[in-house]
């Protein structure tokens, strides 16, 4: 029986046991998603025990101060601003088949053009008209930034992850250069730009100290993901990402619409930045480097590349990193352990993801 | 029944194949093989591209199973489970592509896949090395590095390794295609001292003037069938212009068993018209690795059919590609109603009525995870009805896919089952929905029958008869002679990129393109 006896007059009968299937696909999907991540915290368990550390206390403490504690839950929603738009400016490039590693050189600048320019901005402009110009400031200047990689990928073929990663390491030090050179805040000692008036930040979400950019990040990954899935411009950046000379074929403009993947992926990368500073840090200070772009990518994948699984993931990511910020001043875990977290997750799935694949093939053969 | 049977003859077969099969989804790649190699002789296996031949080879090496028949290997019959088994049973293959490691020197190449926990016994490996070149009259650089030897050294450094294993049988895959003639002239008489000592070679190739300059015994294979063979005592009873006719006469002649061999009735296109397509003097550069096109002229006039034959691989991709504008033309003018196309984009050519059915149906035409309803409309995305102000409409887009999963009747579990599930006939379907949509004026078929079943086959076949008789005008691009000589006006012949002969399809067109193909004057 091949798949092609299955016929039109058959249809309706396959419509009905669809629903059932989609069912157990969502199962599938969920288990295959949830299981790894119980898998990863068992054995992350295992290695705090094996350091001397007890892993529940550690957990139930991350869950704490990340989760279930008024301030961390606060700080949590607010780490999540600039994450939201760092995984909507991955999830256009991912997508597209295009491996922007860039992320915290592009990141960087964007947080130093906007710390720059909003003090100065909010001077001569109303607030809201400041923000905005910040936000294009570092959006343009980020997507420029990303031009090198772009036009290599796009006319020479170049590999755009080493030309990115080499991009970030040189978009780092030169945000560090400008903070330290060009924009330092003659009124302080410490290398530092000049600082935003807390009251002339994005404005806080009620009575808390949940910043709005929150909301801003949810617009902007809920826009991208409808962008990519509903309309033809992320229909074409989808056939390049799938199959590039597909694309060729069908006569779309292949290296057109990779420099534009490019300077959007980055220039949200930039606006991620932006959004930090105008609404929460303030300033930027030297040798002030996040790291939020890497940290991003295992959620962005843990999503499959789906806007609004990323937004669930970049909550989990956020949790962990607070949580895990707090108990490393209290239980001597450093920090990078939400990363070693992270990363077993990461290599639990795609064993998970590989015994899946073979007991598919050997139940159909 | 083979060891009893009769002993004298199978006991000379040092590898056999009976009645092997192979299917790959949706194409029976190999149909019922007979084979028998023999010490002493090369046996050469002539086909075209798709004819089965790397399939066979595959087998051979350990590379796939058959799925019906069995390989017999000194008269036993062996499962050949991997490369490393074929090894063993004393078989070595050359591939078409060297495997050679070329930052190492060739004595490293030599000494890989040795004992890991040993060093290399590099004195031993000199002393056989030398043994064994010397009894062929070949010199090999031990110490120099492959990536500074040329092809036909790198070639020799591979046919050596497989000696060095004590190969009782060679396989050399394609292995003249990337040498340079004096290359081959050589290859082809180190072929001649290593069966006078014994061995065996299979000798796979789909140049005519090599097998019968460097073969023993032919076997002709054509889409998966072996379609005859020229034993070694009937192959020197012939002189060379007997073997070339009747071995044209094998891949080219009439097959019993094509039902779809109605001719075409001929003189329906009307001279008076104004050609549709209009093509002067197009040229493509050629690169390390393809052929280009030189000068290439032809028209076609509305409700014609002209077909380029021509042995695989002599530009009829880059003809079609430059005709489509997806490579870039170095000169000539493509006129399409007229007007000059040649400076336009793929998607402008599209949108005044040129269209282009790819034959890489996987690799280009779709996209293998996108759902069967995305993939009509591959070449018209953003475009309207179907997207609205850069929308994505979906009850349209199923609503016409609907329609034309109905009128080409594509067999689809259903519209959102991702394209690459289906048959390549099925798939077939989907592209021929897409290049006949609305607008078309010209279409060119790139082997739009390769590797489909006889149904589907025939189904595409009437698609394009009656795609002319709406009056467009048709180029179709076939390495099928008997496919061309059934639907086509006029067959044009393509050879090294360019084309050599154009024949009206009336009585001896069989034997004139046939001819012209194969290098002769018509």
């Amino acid at each position: 029986m091949s798949i092609d006896g299955a016929s039109t007059a058959s249809a309706t009968a396959l419509d009905a046991t669809s629903a059932a299937a989609n069912r157990r696909d969502v199962l599938h999907r969920l288990l295959m998603t949830l299981g790894p991540i119980v898998v990863a915290l068992v054995i992350a368990g295992c290695i705090l025990l094996a350091v001397g550390v007890d892993p529940l206390a550690y957990y139930g403490y991350v869950l704490e101060r990340g989760l279930l504690s008024m301030l961390g839950i606060q700080q949590t929603l607010t780490r999540m601003a600039p994450l939201l738009f760092l995984a909507a400016g991955l999830i256009v490039a991912f997508r597209a088949g295009m491996w922007n590693l860039g992320g915290d050189g592009q990141f960087l600048l964007g947080a130093v053009t906007s710390a720059a320019s909003a003090p100065v901005l909010v001077e001569i402009m109303p607030v809201w008209l400041a923000w905005i110009c910040a936000f294009v400031i570092a959006t343009v200047v980020a997507a420029a930034w990303s031009l090198v990689p772009a036009l290599l990928r796009a006319y020479h073929g170049v590999n755009e992850i080493v030309t990115t990663l080499m991009m970030t390491f040189l978009g780092t030090s030169l945000a560090n250069v400008l903070v330290k050179l060009i924009f330092r805040d003659p009124g302080t000692t410490v290398p530092q730009t000049r600082t935003l008036p807390v009251e002339e930040r994005l404005p806080r979400l009620f009575d808390t100290t949940v910043t709005s950019g929150l909301l801003l990040g949810i617009a902007a990954i809920v826009i991208v993901h409808l962008v990519m899935t509903r309309t033809a411009f992320g229909l074409k950046l989808r056939i390049v990402g799938a199959n590039p000379r597909a694309a060729v074929h069908a006569g779309l403009s292949v290296p057109g619409l990779t420099i534009a993947v490019f300077a959007i992926s980055a220039g949200l990368v930039g606006l991620a930045g932006a959004v930090d500073v105008v609404g929460v840090q303030g300033n930027v200070r030297a040798d002030w480097n996040p790291a939020y772009g890497l940290a991003v990518i295992p959620a962005v994948f843990l999503a499959r590349m789906n806007g609004f699984a990323a937004i669930g993931f970049v909550f989990l990511l956020s949790v962990l990193s607070i949580g895990g910020e707090s108990a490393a001043r209290r239980m001597g875990v450093p920090n990078h352990f939400t990363l070693v977290l992270i990363a077993i997750v990461l290599i639990v799935l795609a064993i998970a993801e590989y015994v899946d694949h073979r007991y598919n093939q050997s139940r159909k053969a | 029944m083979s060891s009893r049977a009769s002993p004298s003859a199978e006991a000379r077969d040092i590898v056999a194949l009976e009645g092997v099969t192979k299917r790959f989804p949706g194409i029976v790649a190999n149909d019922a093989i007979d084979l028998s190699i023999r010490p002493g002789e090369v046996h050469v296996l002539l086909g075209e591209n798709g004819a089965g031949k790397s399939t066979l080879i595959g087998m051979l090496s350990g590379l796939q199973q058959p799925d019906e028949g069995r390989i017999l290997v000194d008269g036993r019959p062996v499962p050949i489970t991997s490369p490393r088994h074929a090894l063993a049973l004393g078989i070595g293959t050359v591939f078409q592509h060297m495997m050679l490691v070329p930052t190492l020197t060739v004595a490293e190449n030599l000494a890989l896949g040795g004992p890991w926990w040993q060093r290399p016994r590099t004195g031993e490996l000199e002393a056989h090395v030398a043994e064994i070149t010397r009894s062929l009259g070949i010199s090999v650089k031990l110490q120099a590095r492959v990536a500074e030897l040329s092809l036909g050294e790198q070639q020799q450094v591979e046919i050596l390794r497989a000696l060095l294993r004590n190969s009782r049988l060679l396989i050399l895959d394609e292995s003249t295609s990337m040498l340079t003639p004096k290359g081959i002239d050589e290859l082809g008489a180190l072929m001649r001292r290593l069966v006078e000592k014994g061995l065996a070679i299979v000798f796979i190739t789909h140049k005519l003037k090599e097998a019968v300059a460097f073969g023993d015994r032919i076997s002709v294979l054509k889409l998966g069938r072996k379609v005859g063979e020229i034993p070694p005592e009937r192959f020197r009873s012939l002189g060379e212009e007997e073997i070339i006719a009747e071995i044209v006469a094998l891949m080219f002649g009439r097959q019993n068993d094509e039902s779809d061999t109605k001719e075409r009735p001929v003189g329906a296109t009307r001279t008076g018209i104004a050609p549709s397509l209009q093509v002067t003097d197009l040229t493509v550069a050629a690169t390390d690795n393809e052929p280009g096109l030189s000068s290439i002229s032809f028209d076609i006039r509305p409700g014609e059919i002209l077909g380029i034959a021509g042995i695989d691989g002599n530009g009829q991709k880059q003809l079609a590609e430059a005709l489509a504008g997806q490579r870039v033309a170095a000169g000539g003018s493509i006129r399409l109603e007229g007007t000059d196309v040649a400076a336009l984009s793929v998607g402008e050519r599209r949108r005044r009525g040129l269209r282009y059915l790819t034959d890489d149906r996987l690799g280009e035409g779709t996209v293998g995870t996108f759902p069967v309803s995305i993939n009509f409309f591959l070449k018209q995305v953003g475009q309207a009805p179907l997207w609205r102000g850069g929308l994505e409409r979906r009850g349209e887009i199923d609503k016409r896919a609907a329609d034309l999963v109905r009128e080409y009747d594509v067999r689809t579990p259903s519209l959102r089952t991702p394209i690459a599930r289906l048959s390549g006939g099925n798939i077939q379907k989907v592209l021929l929905a897409r290049e006949l949509a609305e607008g078309a004026k010209v279409v060119i078929f790139n082997k739009p029958t390769y590797g489909l079943d006889l149904a589907n086959t025939l189904a595409s076949r009437q698609r394009i008869r009656d795609t002319a008789a709406r009056g467009l005008a048709v180029l179709l691009i076939s390495t099928d002679l008997e496919e061309l000589l059934s639907m086509c006006d006029r067959i044009a012949v393509i050879a090294d990129g360019a084309l050599v002969g154009t024949v009206d399809n009336v009585d001896d067109a069989r034997t004139k393109v046939g001819r012209l193909m194969i290098g002769l004057a018509a």
